[in-house]
């Protein structure tokens, strides 16, 4: 073993299934001069990786997670530690057939070979199953086990053979050293070592080592149980390591796993039992290993009735093993990824699971290679999206209580969390709950989606407003909305967009920085705005915004709650350092009311007012003449000073007001009492987020606008490119030389009764789009074409679904096919591009 | 046949016990319990003469509410009834303990008549105090051997083996009687899936028992001293082989 | 006042262990300013006395029965409680044995005494006034336990191999006592009824050589490489629990707490981790090396010596170099 060094470029602390990948991809990258260390031993340093049942389940409805465990699969492959053994969710109540229905669906857009099973299927597969309390199964034969111990270590050894990487076992990390908010060196018992890159992928001990840096990784470590059971004949019998599919006990949260001979059974269905990544004891003080805790015997009890219920010789089985396994939980179940906001140069890789290990590992490396990664966006996993409040002890242990029974749960794309709400509330919550507000969450803003007082809507717009026959679709949603809708659009609303981001950038290098950061020419006049995308390092999208150019050297930036914490993240990382640019977080200072439809402007007439030249109060001219599109203007309102921002994400005319929140209640009842000739009404996020948003074909980042696409695929390409230069800008260009292979286009459903004869409504999940014989549609870059938004557009009659597709199909008037719950409804292409179906032209906007 | 065995429960520690700040315990904060290891055994050993002669088991316990944890883990192993003498401390000193369980036995032994076999643990896995078993068994009236790697009933005889430098003693004992078990005399079986489920209806019985407190009083407890570590390696691999081999040759294991 | 050692013997034959406890039972006489004196119980007490006296014993009791012709841990223990409440000593020591422990315990419960087993250190203060502290073994050696004895007579065991053995240099002849201790039918069951020898040869615990396995052999089959290398070296095969656990081989071969505690002049660790329970029925060893595939496991960093590689490669390596360096 060579020397402890005093210097590397990169420090990975964690010798676990993601630090081992980690520096074997960035060796592959180029990294050279790194170092590894973990606190524990080698080859298993006794975190969660030491024990993990290793099994890979490709299907998920959550894109990047099933890009990153099928990159993961492929790696174990490439490795030849994948042993393929198949896989059977099995189901005991109906609704769990259903959402096999819906795991078929997303199998189909990962292109992931997938079968339903009848019970008798189920059992030829199983035979020792007790098939009569099963009602069928999902079978994906792929499903495989994985050695992630040997891979990690082939992964390193890797590393250390092309001369790239010192590592360090039994070296314990004592202190992270920063300096001017940059990670500068890692002090361990072995000794301090300077270091450009740190990288925390320390699993179930991450928040612990980025705390020595002043850096908060939101996970917590908590128990999963499992016991291993055995030996038991036929598996002795079968004389492999995995003969017979794995099975997954959906219903009771529960897997069998064969492990040689015996049975290994594992359970999600427990109470949640955190542990503080301080209190986890080491490896010396262990029986097993600090991850390995004594079973709660209790908490399993129900599991083992239940598993001896699927399987009755699991009963006579000898419990060999049992554990309270710790693993890593984040507030919202998806990984901790990139560089910490606090500290510049300190990277987590954390909360990561053994089967999108080795594809996370690749990610993090091309992120810390070339800017932003190439595998896939990391927007779901990326660390910057958390707010203060979602990073408390409080926060985690809260929603990880919630959603820990959900790990083999059902959950609906819209599903609400029941925890820690009314974290945010905006100062139009008062009149919004006596409004009978139905809230939805936005990242702790309580948002209202739509209003129990616009009932009586539903009667007046009754053909628009018919309610869902199938319980799946209506679920959290409700017909108000498209009342609320074509209300709006005959009349005006007013909509709470509180819980935006205002990020204020001032100071004499404001311009220059903000076109560096911008696709678009943020130089425009003083009271004019901008919109524009940002643009990762390799062109594709990384933000979606608009700014108000508020003086010569002032810029608002205008984000919204889902992306805040990102875009505060990434243009921070990129602020000059020499003071030229100040950043100041407006959001908790200021509230907004979108205030929309074609009384609008009469709406505001009646209510707004400024001082003219003489220093008199007099209503203000709200014209399109005097306030044309896209311009910015200081007002009063009831005396209230407010800023006024003609702009429409629903397509109507009107304005985002903005004041600060302790005015912000009597803005409202103001523009309330000047609508109420006009039957103004309260319009809730269904509408500004969905159906109106859906008809004039607007890009939601996130979902169409992903690091992945690019801004000619977006169709939000302008016709000139600005000469300064912006991050993004090469590929850009380039990206406008070539043929897009793909096209984001607006399809309407032709028919959309299914079978049974009940119509159905597409949640926006990623349904795959397909051909009319069924075959996926996959451009020249493998991206497949799946429905990125879907929803009701009320004012066309229609219900629509925005997606990518090949130049091939991306025909208006082509028809295609989405499949929902595993089931085929004709499409067909309404709109290539981003020119909108409603009101094309945009003329209600701008008259 | 009817048979009684005394178990305690005892943590399961790792590499290292660490103790609490008063240095009055083992840190227990993140450690399992277990039956200790020469009482698992002695459970194993009386379910198996059971099996063979028929009869039933019975497990008794003093120890801390938890301690019924162990007492389901015996009757999941064979056991049938239990009974848990509580004390609101992890243990008692050796006289007094083993005074409320001469009680408690022979109270039990009122009702239900005399176990013809009472079976210890040779020691504790923890405190290690070598005497409960013995001076239960004097109180008791009657005979106890320990150290036993083989025990038999033959004819109402409890034959005993027991091993030592010399080779294998045999011990009869008259039954009643009592034997002190070590690990080694079988290999104990697991708690099956259903052993655990049903262990979980069983009725514990609660007896208490007061007892004297005894003269071995604990003052403190500590780790030993570290030992550093000077490591030597001889090499990587089957290279090292031949290394190995001067060593051996060195030490004169290898002539 | 005075100091009794118990000397432990088998029919005769004066244990090793025995001589510890007399050179401990000395020196703490000498601190308290006590007698020494010794007890033997049964046969060939003329014999065992000769060796006794080496050790500086001023009174040597020899317990007398009829039925003391072999070992019986309730006569043994009736008869140390009869001599000691005749004599009425300050502190009885004894081994710290299977027979030390059994006996003192025995002792301790007729005379309602307690007792302190494996001590590993006395009070150096004590004078035999007040209560005697000790440091004792817990958790088969890697706990230590700092506890008082507090009764008017002290009974304890001494861990074994905790005092070197020491014989006085010049000494006065011993004066013997006989003592006919009374034993009644209560206790003469429990002797010794039967025994089957030894057979000769080398066992787990008296073995020069031990090979030893762990959880990293992988199965009863993979044992054959260590089984050789064992026979090559005229050593014994040993392993750890988790070995026994899988039944993979016989408890008799499992060194450790549970196990036996050996003493070997090299101990060959093959893939054990070095749990507490196995290192403390090893740490005795005079040479351990560890054959390891994981460079920072527990035996590696405690063991002399060590090679770091897979045991199924590394053990066939070694037994091949033997034989070719023998020419087999």
């Amino acid at each position: 073993m060579s020397e402890f060094p005093t210097k590397a470029k990169c420090v990975v602390i964690g010798a676990g299934i993601v630090g081992n990948c980690l520096v074997g991809h960035l060796a592959k990258l180029g990294w050279t001069d790194m170092v590894q260390i973990d606190k524990g031993p080698l080859p298993n340093p006794g975190g969660s990786t030491g024990h993990a049942s290793n099994f890979i389940f490709p299907t998920d409805h959550n894109k990047e997670m099933a890009l990153l465990t099928l990159a993961s699969q492929k790696q174990y492959i490439e490795m030849g530690m994948n042993n393929t053994c198949g896989g059977i969710e099995v189901a005991r109540n109906p609704e769990r057939l259903e959402e096999f229905n819906r795991r078929m669906t997303s199998a189909k857009s990962w292109g992931i070979d997938a079968k339903l099973l009848s019970p008798a299927e189920v059992k030829e597969l199983v035979p020792f199953i007790n098939e009569k309390i099963v009602l069928g199964g999902f079978y994906t034969p792929s499903v495989s086990c994985v050695d992630s111990l040997q891979t990690g270590t082939l992964m390193r050894e890797g590393a250390v053979k092309s001369g790239n990487l010192n590592v360090f076992a039994n070296t314990e990390v004592l202190d992270l050293e920063v300096e001017n908010g940059t990670i500068k060196a890692v002090v361990t018992n072995k000794g301090r070592i300077e270091a450009e890159y740190v990288v925390v992928a320390c699993g179930v001990w991450s928040p612990r080592i980025a705390k020595m840096a002043g850096a908060n990784i939101p996970l917590t470590p908590a128990v999963h149980q499992m016991a291993d059971v055995g030996p038991i004949d036929i598996l002795q019998k079968s004389n492999a390591e995995v003969a017979y599919p794995i099975v997954r006990d959906m219903d009771t949260f529960c897997y069998e796993r064969q492990t040689a001979g015996s049975m290994e059974v594992g359970s999600y269905a427990h109470r949640a039992i955190f542990m503080h990544p301080d209190d986890i004891p080491s490896n010396e003080a262990s029986a097993l290993s600090p991850t390995e805790l004594p079973l709660t015997q209790d908490d399993f009890d129900p599991q083992m009735e239940q598993a001896i219920e699927l399987m009755e010789m699991l009963g006579d089985a000898e419990i060999k093993y049992a554990i309270n396994g710790l693993l890593s939980l984040t507030p919202d179940a998806m990984p901790v990824l990139g560089e910490t906001v606090e500290v510049k140069n300190l990277w987590s890789a954390a909360a990561v699971w053994i089967k999108e290990g080795p594809g996370i590992a690749q990610l993090v490396a091309e992120w810390m290679t070339y800017g932003y990664p190439h595998l896939c966006d990391p927007h779901s996993s990326d660390i910057s999206r958390f707010y203060a409040h979602e990073k408390t002890e409080h926060h985690i242990y809260a929603r990880c209580d919630e959603h820990f029974n959900k790990t083999y749960g059902i959950v609906h794309p819209r599903e609400q969390w029941a925890t820690q709400r009314n974290m945010r509330r905006s100062p139009f919550y008062a009149r919004e709950e006596a409004a009978g507000a139905t809230f939805f969450d936005a990242r702790g803003w309580e948002r209202p989606q739509w209003f129990a007082s616009n009932e009586k809507l539903v009667k007046k717009f009754a053909s628009a407003c018919e309610p869902r026959a199938h319980e799946w679709d209506a679920r959290w949603w409700s017909p108000i909305t498209n009342a609320e809708h074509l209300q709006m659009r005959e009349s005006v609303g007013m909509v709470d967009l509180t819980a935006f981001n205002e990020f204020d950038f001032t100071g004499p290098g404001t311009m220059k920085f903000l076109q560096y950061m911008c696709v678009n020419n943020v130089d425009v006049e003083v009271g004019r705005s901008v919109y524009t995308p940002l643009l990762t390092p390799g062109g594709g999208f990384r933000g979606d915004l608009t700014i108000m150019r508020l003086g010569t050297d002032h810029f608002r930036v205008i984000t919204g709650a889902f992306d805040g914490g990102r875009d505060n993240y990434w243009f921070n990382r990129h602020m000059p350092q020499d003071g030229s640019v100040k950043f100041t977080d407006m959001s908790s200072s200021l509230c907004t009311i979108g205030v929309w439809g074609p009384n609008a402007e009469k709406t505001m007439a009646k209510a707004t007012q400024n001082i003219n030249a003489e220093g008199k109060l007099v209503p203000f001219d709200v014209s399109q003449k005097n306030f044309p599109y896209g311009s910015v203007r200081d007002v009063l309102i009831d005396g209230v000073p407010a800023t006024m921002f003609r702009i429409s994400y629903v397509g109507e005319n009107g304005w985002e007001v903005y004041t600060k929140m302790e005015h912000g209640l009597r803005m409202w009842d103001s523009i309330a009492k000047a609508g109420e000739e006009f039957e103004v009404i309260p319009v809730g996020m269904g509408v500004y987020a969905v159906t109106g948003r859906i008809e004039k074909g607007y890009r939601l980042m996130g979902a169409e606008l992903e690091s992945e696409y690019n801004p000619v695929e977006a169709g939000l390409n302008r016709a000139k490119v600005k000469t300064a230069d912006f991050i993004g800008k090469a590929e850009y260009l380039k990206a406008r030389e070539e043929k897009p292979c793909a096209i984001m286009c607006t399809l309407e459903m032709i028919d959309n009764t299914s079978k049974s004869g009940i119509k159905r409504f597409p949640t926006g999940g990623n349904e795959p789009i397909l051909t009319n014989t069924g075959e996926r549609i996959v451009d020249t870059k493998g991206r497949v074409s799946r429905v990125t938004t879907a929803g009701a557009a009320p004012s066309l009659g229609k219900y629509l679904l925005l997606a990518y597709l090949t130049p091939e199909h991306a025909v208006e008037g082509n028809e295609l096919r989405v499949m929902y719950m595993n089931e085929l409804f004709p499409v067909r292409v309404a709109r290539v591009g981003s020119q909108p179906l409603f009101d094309p032209t945009d003329a209600r906007m701008k008259s | 046949m009817n048979i009684l065995v005394c178990v305690k429960r005892v943590p399961a520690p790792g590499a290292r016990i660490n103790i609490t700040s008063d240095g009055q315990q083992v840190d227990t904060a993140f450690l399992g319990f277990t039956v200790s290891p020469h009482e698992e055994c002695a459970v194993e050993q009386a379910v198996q003469l059971v099996e063979k002669h028929g009869g039933e088991v019975t497990v008794l316990t003093l120890g801390p509410a938890e301690a019924q944890e162990q007492l389901r883990t015996a009757v999941s192993t064979g056991a049938v009834k239990a009974v848990l003498v509580p004390i609101d401390t992890t243990d008692w000193d050796p006289q007094r303990t083993a005074q409320a369980i001469a009680t408690v036995i022979t109270e039990l032994e009122a009702t239900n008549g005399k176990y013809d076999l009472i079976l210890f643990g040779n020691e504790s896995a923890d405190s290690c105090g070598y005497q409960v078993g013995i001076r239960a068994a004097l109180k008791l009236d009657r005979p106890i051997v320990n150290g036993a790697k083989g025990l038999d009933i033959e004819n109402s005889v409890a034959v005993i083996r027991r091993e030592s430098d010399a080779g294998v003693e045999i011990y009869k004992l008259k039954t009643p009687a009592c034997v002190g078990v070590k690990e080694g005399i079988n290999l104990p079986r697991y708690p099956t899936m259903k052993g655990r489920l049903a262990s979980k209806k069983v009725e514990i019985t609660q007896s208490t028992a007061s007892g004297e407190v005894g003269g071995l009083k604990l003052i403190m407890l500590r780790r030993p001293p570290e030992r550093a570590s000077n490591t030597k390696i001889l090499g990587n691999g089957p290279e090292a082989a031949s290394a190995v081999v001067d060593l051996l040759e060195e030490l004169g294991v290898f002539k | 006042m005075t100091v009794l050692a118990v000397v432990e013997h088998d029919r005769g034959i004066i244990t090793t262990a025995s001589f510890g406890v007399l050179t401990a039972a000395r020196n703490l006489a000498k601190q308290m300013g006590a007698k020494f004196e010794a007890l033997t119980i049964g046969a060939n007490a003329d014999a065992l006395s000769e060796v006794i006296s080496k050790y500086g014993a001023s009174t040597i009791h020899q317990a007398h029965h009829q039925a003391l012709i072999d070992f019986g841990p309730e006569a043994w223990g009736e008869s140390i409680a009869q001599v000691v409440r005749k004599t009425s000593p300050q502190v009885v020591i004894s081994s710290g044995t299977e027979r030390g422990h059994e006996i003192i315990a025995q002792a301790a419960a007729r005379l309602d005494l307690p007792a302190a087993m494996n001590c590993l250190e006395f009070d150096k203060d004590f004078n035999g006034t007040q209560p005697l502290k000790v440091v004792r073994a817990r958790w088969g050696g890697s706990l230590m336990e700092e506890s008082q004895i507090d009764a008017p007579i002290k009974l304890v065991t001494l861990a074994n191999h905790i005092v070197e053995p020491q014989e006085e240099l010049s000494t006065a002849p011993a004066t013997v006592l006989a003592i006919d201790v009374d034993l009644d039918d209560s206790v003469t069951q429990s002797f010794v009824q039967d025994r089957v020898e030894r057979v000769a040869g080398v066992t787990l615990a008296t073995s020069p050589v031990v090979v030893s396995g762990g959880r990293g052999v992988g199965s009863a089959e993979a044992f054959a490489p260590l089984e050789e290398l064992a026979g090559l070296l005229n050593g014994v095969v040993g392993c750890s629990r988790a070995v026994t656990n899988n039944g993979w081989r016989n408890h008799t071969d499992q060194v450790g707490q549970t196990g036996t505690r050996i003493a070997p002049d090299i101990y060959i660790a093959c893939g054990i981790s070095g749990a507490i329970q196995h290192w403390v029925g090893a740490m005795a060893s005079k040479n351990i090396l560890a054959i390891n595939i994981d460079a920072q496991a527990n035996i590696v960093t405690k063991a002399g010596y060590a090679v770091i590689g897979d045991l199924h490669v590394v053990v066939p390596a070694i037994s091949a170099e033997i034989r070719r360096r023998r020419n087999l």
